[in-house]
Protein backbone atom coordinates (compact mmCIF):
# COMPACT_ATOMS: atom_id res chain seq x y z
CA UNK A 1 0.00 0.00 0.00
CA UNK A 2 1.27 3.55 -1.23
CA UNK A 3 0.19 5.50 1.85
CA UNK A 4 3.11 8.22 2.08
CA UNK A 5 2.26 11.29 -0.16
CA UNK A 6 5.75 12.41 0.88
CA UNK A 7 6.62 15.51 2.90
CA UNK A 8 5.30 18.30 3.10
CA UNK A 9 6.07 22.23 5.01
CA UNK A 10 4.12 23.21 8.02
CA UNK A 11 4.79 26.65 7.24
CA UNK A 12 4.21 27.12 3.10
CA UNK A 13 3.14 23.69 1.82
CA UNK A 14 5.89 23.09 -0.17
CA UNK A 15 5.87 19.28 -0.95
CA UNK A 16 9.36 16.81 -0.94
CA UNK A 17 10.07 13.29 -1.06
CA UNK A 18 10.24 11.10 2.33
CA UNK A 19 13.54 11.65 2.69
CA UNK A 20 15.66 12.25 5.08
CA UNK A 21 14.92 16.43 5.28
CA UNK A 22 13.37 17.92 8.07
CA UNK A 23 13.12 21.80 7.00
CA UNK A 24 11.96 23.24 4.18
CA UNK A 25 14.72 24.89 1.77
CA UNK A 26 12.68 28.06 0.95
CA UNK A 27 11.04 28.78 3.88
CA UNK A 28 13.45 26.91 6.94
CA UNK A 29 9.60 26.07 8.01
CA UNK A 30 9.08 22.32 9.47
CA UNK A 31 8.55 19.51 7.70
CA UNK A 32 5.75 17.15 8.47
CA UNK A 33 4.76 13.40 7.07
CA UNK A 34 1.76 13.60 4.53
CA UNK A 35 -0.42 10.39 4.15
CA UNK A 36 -2.70 9.34 1.14
CA UNK A 37 -5.61 9.74 3.44
CA UNK A 38 -7.88 7.95 0.86
CA UNK A 39 -6.29 5.25 0.27
CA UNK A 40 -5.95 4.66 4.00
CA UNK A 41 -9.65 5.11 5.25
CA UNK A 42 -10.05 1.84 2.19
CA UNK A 43 -7.69 -0.40 4.48
CA UNK A 44 -7.85 1.23 8.26
CA UNK A 45 -11.02 0.19 10.28
CA UNK A 46 -11.65 -0.61 14.30
CA UNK A 47 -11.19 -4.66 13.46
CA UNK A 48 -8.12 -3.99 11.83
CA UNK A 49 -6.56 -2.15 14.56
CA UNK A 50 -7.81 -4.40 17.27
CA UNK A 51 -6.28 -7.11 14.70
CA UNK A 52 -2.66 -5.96 15.66
CA UNK A 53 -0.16 -6.61 17.96
CA UNK A 54 -0.54 -4.79 21.59
CA UNK A 55 1.86 -2.95 21.04
CA UNK A 56 2.42 0.99 19.29
CA UNK A 57 2.59 -0.90 15.92
CA UNK A 58 -1.30 -1.92 16.09
CA UNK A 59 -1.57 1.78 14.18
CA UNK A 60 1.41 1.22 11.84
CA UNK A 61 -0.74 1.79 8.66
CA UNK A 62 -1.20 5.22 10.46
CA UNK A 63 2.74 5.64 10.80
CA UNK A 64 5.34 6.64 8.65
CA UNK A 65 7.27 3.12 9.03
CA UNK A 66 6.68 1.76 5.25
CA UNK A 67 9.04 -1.86 5.59
CA UNK A 68 8.78 -4.23 8.39
CA UNK A 69 9.33 -2.96 11.71
CA UNK A 70 13.18 -2.76 13.25
CA UNK A 71 13.04 -2.04 16.96
CA UNK A 72 10.85 -1.55 19.27
CA UNK A 73 8.62 -4.40 18.61
CA UNK A 74 6.87 -4.23 22.20
CA UNK A 75 6.35 -0.30 22.58
CA UNK A 76 3.84 1.27 23.31
CA UNK A 77 -0.23 0.25 24.32
CA UNK A 78 0.59 0.91 28.16
CA UNK A 79 -2.38 1.02 30.54
CA UNK A 80 -5.35 3.75 30.54
CA UNK A 81 -6.38 3.95 33.75
CA UNK A 82 -9.62 4.57 35.60
CA UNK A 83 -8.18 6.40 38.48
CA UNK A 84 -11.16 6.38 40.77
CA UNK A 85 -8.78 7.49 43.64
CA UNK A 86 -7.54 10.23 41.95
CA UNK A 87 -10.97 11.30 40.54
CA UNK A 88 -12.16 11.26 44.25
CA UNK A 89 -9.39 13.12 45.54
CA UNK A 90 -9.43 15.96 42.54
CA UNK A 91 -13.57 15.73 43.36
CA UNK A 92 -13.83 14.93 39.84
CA UNK A 93 -16.53 11.89 38.02
CA UNK A 94 -14.38 10.43 35.63
CA UNK A 95 -10.36 10.80 35.65
CA UNK A 96 -8.20 8.04 33.38
CA UNK A 97 -4.36 8.25 33.52
CA UNK A 98 -2.30 7.07 30.25
CA UNK A 99 0.68 6.02 32.00
CA UNK A 100 3.91 5.91 29.78
CA UNK A 101 5.78 5.46 32.92
CA UNK A 102 6.11 1.57 31.90
CA UNK A 103 6.42 2.14 28.54
CA UNK A 104 8.94 -0.87 27.17
CA UNK A 105 12.03 -0.55 26.82
CA UNK A 106 13.27 2.85 28.44
CA UNK A 107 10.29 3.89 30.75
CA UNK A 108 8.79 6.84 28.77
CA UNK A 109 6.82 7.94 26.22
CA UNK A 110 10.43 9.05 24.01
CA UNK A 111 10.52 4.85 22.90
CA UNK A 112 7.60 5.76 20.85
CA UNK A 113 9.50 8.63 18.68
CA UNK A 114 12.61 6.74 18.91
CA UNK A 115 11.61 3.61 17.39
CA UNK A 116 9.53 5.06 14.96
CA UNK A 117 13.32 7.04 14.11
CA UNK A 118 15.32 3.69 14.26
CA UNK A 119 13.21 2.07 11.97
CA UNK A 120 13.29 4.76 9.96
CA UNK A 121 16.98 4.94 9.83
CA UNK A 122 17.17 1.28 8.57
CA UNK A 123 14.67 1.99 6.13
CA UNK A 124 17.18 4.46 4.70
CA UNK A 125 19.81 2.11 5.14
CA UNK A 126 21.69 4.49 7.97
CA UNK A 127 24.08 2.84 10.11
CA UNK A 128 24.35 4.95 13.30
CA UNK A 129 21.82 6.81 15.06
CA UNK A 130 22.25 9.94 17.23
CA UNK A 131 21.12 12.56 19.35
CA UNK A 132 21.71 15.17 21.92
CA UNK A 133 19.84 14.63 24.94
CA UNK A 134 20.24 14.32 29.02
CA UNK A 135 17.64 12.08 29.63
CA UNK A 136 14.87 10.09 28.71
CA UNK A 137 15.75 10.85 24.87
CA UNK A 138 19.47 8.71 25.59
CA UNK A 139 18.09 6.79 27.00
CA UNK A 140 15.60 5.42 24.34
CA UNK A 141 17.69 5.71 21.34
CA UNK A 142 20.54 3.89 23.12
CA UNK A 143 18.21 0.92 24.20
CA UNK A 144 16.84 0.88 20.47
CA UNK A 145 20.45 1.51 18.45
CA UNK A 146 21.57 -1.81 20.91
CA UNK A 147 18.00 -3.81 19.66
CA UNK A 148 18.86 -2.75 16.10
CA UNK A 149 23.04 -3.21 16.19
CA UNK A 150 23.49 0.40 14.99
CA UNK A 151 25.75 2.01 16.36
CA UNK A 152 25.02 4.89 18.60
CA UNK A 153 26.47 8.77 19.42
CA UNK A 154 25.18 10.49 22.55
CA UNK A 155 25.88 13.84 23.11
CA UNK A 156 25.61 15.04 26.40
CA UNK A 157 26.79 18.78 28.02
CA UNK A 158 30.11 17.88 30.31
CA UNK A 159 28.90 18.89 33.37
CA UNK A 160 25.81 16.41 33.51
CA UNK A 161 26.47 14.36 36.91
CA UNK A 162 27.19 10.46 35.93
CA UNK A 163 24.25 9.27 37.77
CA UNK A 164 22.13 10.57 35.09
CA UNK A 165 24.01 9.05 31.89
CA UNK A 166 24.10 5.31 34.08
CA UNK A 167 20.88 4.88 32.07
CA UNK A 168 22.30 5.61 28.89
CA UNK A 169 25.96 4.27 29.29
CA UNK A 170 24.60 0.65 29.73
CA UNK A 171 23.14 -0.19 26.07
CA UNK A 172 27.14 0.87 25.33
CA UNK A 173 26.61 3.87 23.13
CA UNK A 174 29.35 6.53 21.88
CA UNK A 175 29.14 9.81 24.32
CA UNK A 176 30.68 12.45 23.49
CA UNK A 177 30.09 15.04 26.65
CA UNK A 178 30.90 18.54 25.24
CA UNK A 179 32.20 21.11 27.37
CA UNK A 180 30.53 24.30 26.45
CA UNK A 181 27.23 26.34 27.10
CA UNK A 182 23.69 24.63 26.42
CA UNK A 183 23.50 27.07 23.60
CA UNK A 184 27.09 25.93 21.84
CA UNK A 185 26.15 22.03 22.66
CA UNK A 186 22.85 22.82 20.89
CA UNK A 187 24.68 25.00 17.86
CA UNK A 188 27.71 22.21 17.62
CA UNK A 189 24.65 19.37 17.60
CA UNK A 190 22.88 20.84 14.80
CA UNK A 191 26.09 21.17 12.73
CA UNK A 192 27.30 17.39 13.37
CA UNK A 193 23.69 16.49 12.01
CA UNK A 194 24.06 18.73 9.41
CA UNK A 195 27.45 17.36 8.12
CA UNK A 196 27.08 13.82 8.87
CA UNK A 197 25.30 10.90 7.63
CA UNK A 198 23.72 9.81 10.71
CA UNK A 199 20.45 9.24 12.08
CA UNK A 200 20.40 12.18 14.15
CA UNK A 201 16.61 11.33 15.25
CA UNK A 202 15.09 14.46 16.51
CA UNK A 203 17.15 16.74 13.63
CA UNK A 204 17.54 15.04 10.01
CA UNK A 205 14.81 12.74 11.37
CA UNK A 206 12.40 14.75 13.18
CA UNK A 207 9.28 14.48 10.64
CA UNK A 208 9.12 10.85 11.09
CA UNK A 209 10.30 10.63 14.61
CA UNK A 210 7.67 12.91 15.77
CA UNK A 211 4.91 11.16 14.28
CA UNK A 212 5.78 8.06 16.77
CA UNK A 213 3.81 10.20 19.38
CA UNK A 214 0.72 9.76 17.46
CA UNK A 215 0.46 6.15 18.67
CA UNK A 216 -0.25 8.15 22.78
CA UNK A 217 -3.27 9.63 21.37
CA UNK A 218 -4.49 6.72 19.15
CA UNK A 219 -3.98 4.48 22.16
CA UNK A 220 -6.09 6.72 24.84
CA UNK A 221 -8.85 7.17 21.79
CA UNK A 222 -8.91 2.96 21.28
CA UNK A 223 -8.88 2.41 25.18
CA UNK A 224 -11.47 4.64 25.50
CA UNK A 225 -13.79 2.35 23.33
CA UNK A 226 -13.51 4.59 20.50
CA UNK A 227 -14.47 7.49 21.97
CA UNK A 228 -12.67 10.78 22.98
CA UNK A 229 -12.66 12.30 26.58
CA UNK A 230 -13.60 15.89 27.40
CA UNK A 231 -10.48 16.69 28.25
CA UNK A 232 -6.31 15.96 27.87
CA UNK A 233 -3.86 17.02 29.81
CA UNK A 234 -0.04 17.05 28.78
CA UNK A 235 3.03 17.72 29.69
CA UNK A 236 4.97 19.90 27.16
CA UNK A 237 8.61 20.49 26.18
CA UNK A 238 9.55 20.82 23.00
CA UNK A 239 5.40 21.13 21.74
CA UNK A 240 5.70 18.29 19.75
CA UNK A 241 3.38 15.37 21.90
CA UNK A 242 0.20 17.66 22.55
CA UNK A 243 0.03 18.32 18.56
CA UNK A 244 0.68 14.89 17.71
CA UNK A 245 -1.96 13.75 19.96
CA UNK A 246 -4.60 16.24 19.07
CA UNK A 247 -3.27 15.04 15.21
CA UNK A 248 -4.02 11.37 16.40
CA UNK A 249 -7.78 12.22 16.97
CA UNK A 250 -8.53 14.17 14.03
CA UNK A 251 -6.90 11.25 11.65
CA UNK A 252 -9.35 8.85 13.39
CA UNK A 253 -11.70 11.16 13.04
CA UNK A 254 -11.59 11.98 9.31
CA UNK A 255 -11.29 7.93 8.97
CA UNK A 256 -14.65 7.35 10.59
CA UNK A 257 -12.84 5.57 13.37
CA UNK A 258 -14.62 7.88 15.92
CA UNK A 259 -18.44 8.36 15.34
CA UNK A 260 -18.93 11.18 17.67
CA UNK A 261 -19.01 14.36 17.52
CA UNK A 262 -14.87 15.13 19.16
CA UNK A 263 -15.20 18.11 22.12
CA UNK A 264 -11.91 17.59 23.38
CA UNK A 265 -10.09 20.15 24.75
CA UNK A 266 -6.22 19.76 24.70
CA UNK A 267 -4.39 21.70 27.62
CA UNK A 268 -1.08 22.59 28.24
CA UNK A 269 1.30 21.80 31.33
CA UNK A 270 4.41 23.23 32.04
CA UNK A 271 6.33 24.05 35.08
CA UNK A 272 6.02 27.51 35.98
CA UNK A 273 10.20 27.39 35.74
CA UNK A 274 10.03 27.15 32.41
CA UNK A 275 6.79 27.29 30.29
CA UNK A 276 7.03 29.59 27.43
CA UNK A 277 3.69 27.42 26.07
CA UNK A 278 1.72 28.17 28.89
CA UNK A 279 2.58 31.75 29.08
CA UNK A 280 1.51 32.59 25.72
CA UNK A 281 -1.43 30.37 26.43
CA UNK A 282 -2.69 32.42 29.17
CA UNK A 283 -1.49 35.69 27.44
CA UNK A 284 -3.06 35.19 24.37
CA UNK A 285 -0.52 35.39 22.03
CA UNK A 286 1.57 33.83 19.07
CA UNK A 287 4.73 35.00 20.44
CA UNK A 288 7.22 32.75 21.98
CA UNK A 289 9.04 34.38 24.38
CA UNK A 290 12.20 31.99 25.25
CA UNK A 291 13.12 31.26 28.73
CA UNK A 292 16.53 29.98 30.91
CA UNK A 293 14.85 27.03 32.71
CA UNK A 294 14.88 26.71 35.74
CA UNK A 295 12.50 23.93 37.44
CA UNK A 296 13.06 20.48 38.75
CA UNK A 297 11.30 19.32 35.79
CA UNK A 298 14.36 18.43 33.96
CA UNK A 299 12.82 16.35 31.50
CA UNK A 300 10.15 19.64 30.14
CA UNK A 301 12.81 21.72 29.87
CA UNK A 302 13.46 23.53 27.32
CA UNK A 303 13.58 27.08 27.06
CA UNK A 304 12.87 27.67 23.38
CA UNK A 305 10.91 25.24 22.04
CA UNK A 306 10.55 23.87 18.30
CA UNK A 307 6.88 23.57 18.58
CA UNK A 308 5.54 25.85 20.78
CA UNK A 309 3.82 27.92 18.34
CA UNK A 310 2.43 24.77 16.94
CA UNK A 311 0.75 23.35 20.84
CA UNK A 312 -0.53 27.08 21.07
CA UNK A 313 -2.43 26.90 18.32
CA UNK A 314 -3.59 23.00 19.03
CA UNK A 315 -4.84 24.29 22.42
CA UNK A 316 -6.57 27.48 21.08
CA UNK A 317 -8.14 24.94 18.28
CA UNK A 318 -9.44 22.93 20.82
CA UNK A 319 -10.65 25.24 23.15
CA UNK A 320 -8.35 24.77 25.74
CA UNK A 321 -6.05 25.93 28.34
CA UNK A 322 -2.59 25.97 30.11
CA UNK A 323 -1.52 25.85 33.69
CA UNK A 324 2.16 25.96 35.68
CA UNK A 325 3.45 24.11 38.41
CA UNK A 326 6.08 25.40 40.81
CA UNK A 327 8.44 22.92 41.82
CA UNK A 328 6.64 22.25 44.86
CA UNK A 329 3.16 21.91 43.14
CA UNK A 330 5.07 19.66 41.23
CA UNK A 331 6.43 17.18 44.07
CA UNK A 332 2.82 17.32 45.51
CA UNK A 333 1.70 16.31 42.65
CA UNK A 334 3.79 13.50 42.05
CA UNK A 335 3.12 12.39 45.79
CA UNK A 336 -0.59 12.75 44.86
CA UNK A 337 -0.66 10.23 41.76
CA UNK A 338 1.28 7.46 44.00
CA UNK A 339 -0.75 7.91 46.96
CA UNK A 340 -3.85 7.89 45.45
CA UNK A 341 -2.98 5.05 42.14
CA UNK A 342 0.61 3.50 43.14
CA UNK A 343 1.91 5.29 40.26
CA UNK A 344 4.87 6.52 40.63
CA UNK A 345 5.77 9.62 38.36
CA UNK A 346 9.34 11.73 37.04
CA UNK A 347 8.78 15.15 37.62
CA UNK A 348 7.10 15.73 34.34
CA UNK A 349 4.03 14.00 35.33
CA UNK A 350 3.94 15.69 38.55
CA UNK A 351 3.57 18.60 36.27
CA UNK A 352 0.80 16.90 34.49
CA UNK A 353 -1.34 16.26 37.94
CA UNK A 354 -0.80 19.89 39.54
CA UNK A 355 -1.76 21.35 35.89
CA UNK A 356 -4.73 19.11 36.03
CA UNK A 357 -5.56 20.08 39.81
CA UNK A 358 -5.44 23.68 39.28
CA UNK A 359 -7.45 23.62 35.56
CA UNK A 360 -10.35 21.84 37.67
CA UNK A 361 -9.35 24.08 40.72
CA UNK A 362 -10.58 27.17 38.88
CA UNK A 363 -13.40 25.78 36.29
CA UNK A 364 -11.39 25.63 33.52
CA UNK A 365 -12.54 21.91 33.23
CA UNK A 366 -15.51 20.62 34.85
CA UNK A 367 -15.81 18.63 37.79
CA UNK A 368 -18.44 15.86 35.82
CA UNK A 369 -16.50 16.05 32.82
CA UNK A 370 -14.29 12.97 31.20
CA UNK A 371 -10.39 14.12 32.00
CA UNK A 372 -7.20 11.96 30.86
CA UNK A 373 -3.97 13.32 32.36
CA UNK A 374 -0.73 12.00 30.47
CA UNK A 375 2.13 10.84 32.37
CA UNK A 376 4.85 10.33 29.99
CA UNK A 377 8.16 8.86 31.97
CA UNK A 378 9.21 6.91 35.25
CA UNK A 379 9.54 8.37 38.61
CA UNK A 380 12.47 5.90 39.31
CA UNK A 381 14.72 8.27 36.83
CA UNK A 382 13.96 11.40 38.87
CA UNK A 383 14.12 9.67 42.59
CA UNK A 384 16.51 13.09 43.70
CA UNK A 385 13.01 15.17 43.13
CA UNK A 386 11.84 13.33 46.30
CA UNK A 387 15.04 13.27 48.45
CA UNK A 388 14.15 15.65 51.11
CA UNK A 389 10.68 15.01 50.88
CA UNK A 390 10.39 11.61 52.18
CA UNK A 391 11.32 9.33 54.90
CA UNK A 392 10.84 6.38 57.07
CA UNK A 393 7.61 6.99 59.64
CA UNK A 394 8.83 4.60 62.17
CA UNK A 395 11.96 3.68 63.90
CA UNK A 396 12.04 1.22 65.81
CA UNK A 397 14.53 -1.73 68.04
CA UNK A 398 14.10 -5.67 66.56
CA UNK A 399 11.98 -5.85 69.72
CA UNK A 400 7.97 -6.94 69.31
CA UNK A 401 7.31 -4.74 72.49
CA UNK A 402 8.87 -1.50 70.54
CA UNK A 403 6.84 -2.70 67.65
CA UNK A 404 3.88 -2.83 69.59
CA UNK A 405 4.98 0.79 71.03
CA UNK A 406 5.31 2.25 68.17
CA UNK A 407 2.04 0.62 66.43
CA UNK A 408 -0.21 2.35 69.54
CA UNK A 409 1.49 5.50 68.83
CA UNK A 410 0.85 5.65 65.52
CA UNK A 411 -2.50 4.83 65.99
CA UNK A 412 -2.82 7.71 68.25
CA UNK A 413 -2.12 10.06 66.34
CA UNK A 414 -4.14 8.48 63.29
CA UNK A 415 -7.15 9.36 65.70
CA UNK B 1 32.31 29.53 2.05
CA UNK B 2 30.66 27.82 5.38
CA UNK B 3 26.71 28.45 5.67
CA UNK B 4 24.66 28.32 9.44
CA UNK B 5 20.98 28.64 9.24
CA UNK B 6 20.19 30.34 12.09
CA UNK B 7 17.00 31.65 14.26
CA UNK B 8 17.52 35.45 15.45
CA UNK B 9 15.12 36.06 18.87
CA UNK B 10 14.81 39.43 19.49
CA UNK B 11 13.92 41.05 22.98
CA UNK B 12 12.26 44.38 23.31
CA UNK B 13 15.20 46.92 23.49
CA UNK B 14 16.92 45.79 20.38
CA UNK B 15 13.66 45.64 17.93
CA UNK B 16 14.48 49.34 16.47
CA UNK B 17 18.33 48.16 16.18
CA UNK B 18 19.53 47.91 12.52
CA UNK B 19 20.85 44.59 13.51
CA UNK B 20 20.72 42.56 10.11
CA UNK B 21 22.01 45.86 8.56
CA UNK B 22 25.31 45.14 11.23
CA UNK B 23 26.15 41.80 10.58
CA UNK B 24 26.46 42.38 6.66
CA UNK B 25 28.54 45.80 7.27
CA UNK B 26 30.41 45.07 9.96
CA UNK B 27 31.71 41.01 9.49
CA UNK B 28 31.02 40.72 5.79
CA UNK B 29 28.26 37.95 6.11
CA UNK B 30 25.62 37.19 3.26
CA UNK B 31 22.35 37.61 4.55
CA UNK B 32 19.39 35.29 3.37
CA UNK B 33 15.80 35.50 5.22
CA UNK B 34 13.22 33.38 4.68
CA UNK B 35 11.11 33.84 7.07
CA UNK B 36 10.37 36.53 9.70
CA UNK B 37 7.56 37.59 12.59
CA UNK B 38 8.70 41.26 13.74
CA UNK B 39 6.11 42.72 16.26
CA UNK B 40 6.40 46.11 17.82
CA UNK B 41 7.96 44.61 20.83
CA UNK B 42 9.28 41.27 19.72
CA UNK B 43 10.62 39.76 16.51
CA UNK B 44 12.68 36.55 15.44
CA UNK B 45 14.14 35.98 12.01
CA UNK B 46 14.91 32.78 10.09
CA UNK B 47 17.57 33.16 8.58
CA UNK B 48 20.78 31.73 6.69
CA UNK B 49 24.47 33.25 7.13
CA UNK B 50 27.72 32.46 4.49
CA UNK B 51 30.62 34.11 5.52
CA UNK B 52 34.17 32.42 6.54
CA UNK B 53 34.14 30.76 9.74
CA UNK B 54 36.33 33.03 11.80
CA UNK B 55 33.80 35.82 10.46
CA UNK B 56 30.54 33.61 11.41
CA UNK B 57 31.93 33.11 14.64
CA UNK B 58 32.20 36.68 15.09
CA UNK B 59 28.78 37.73 13.98
CA UNK B 60 27.26 35.46 16.36
CA UNK B 61 29.32 36.13 19.11
CA UNK B 62 28.56 39.86 18.59
CA UNK B 63 24.90 39.09 18.47
CA UNK B 64 24.90 37.30 21.53
CA UNK B 65 26.67 39.83 23.36
CA UNK B 66 24.19 42.03 22.28
CA UNK B 67 21.52 40.06 24.04
CA UNK B 68 19.97 38.33 20.11
CA UNK B 69 19.06 34.84 21.34
CA UNK B 70 20.73 32.38 18.29
CA UNK B 71 19.20 29.22 18.21
CA UNK B 72 19.61 26.79 15.22
CA UNK B 73 17.04 26.71 12.70
CA UNK B 74 16.07 23.59 14.36
CA UNK B 75 16.17 25.21 17.85
CA UNK B 76 15.67 22.13 20.76
CA UNK B 77 18.07 19.92 19.48
CA UNK B 78 19.23 19.12 22.93
CA UNK B 79 16.68 17.51 24.48
CA UNK B 80 15.60 15.61 28.08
Amino acid sequence: MEKLNGLRCRECGRRYPATPVHVCEFCFGPLEVDYRYDTLKTVVTRASIAAGPPSMWRYKDLLPVEGDVAVGHHVGFTPLIRAQNLADELGCREVWVKNDSVCHPSWSFKDRVVSVAVTKAREFGYDTVACASTGNLANSVAAHAAEGRLKSYIFIPADLEQGKVLATLVYNPTLVAVHGTYDEVNRLCSEIADKYRWAFVNVNFRPYYSEGSKSYGFEIVEQLGWRTPGHIIVPCAGGSLITKIWKAIKEFKALGLITEPVTTKMHAAQAAGCGPIVTMIRNDTDVLVPVRPNTIAKSLAIGNPADGYYAYRTVKESGGFGAHATDEEIVEGMLLLARTEGIFTETAGGVTVAAAKKLIETGVIQRTDSIVICITGNGLKTPDALYDRLEAHVKIKPSLSAFDRALADLKSHAT
Amino acid sequence: MPRIRVRLTFPPELIQEPIVYRLVKDFDLVINIRRADVKADYGWIALELEGDEGALERGVRWLKGKGVQVDPIERDVIVP
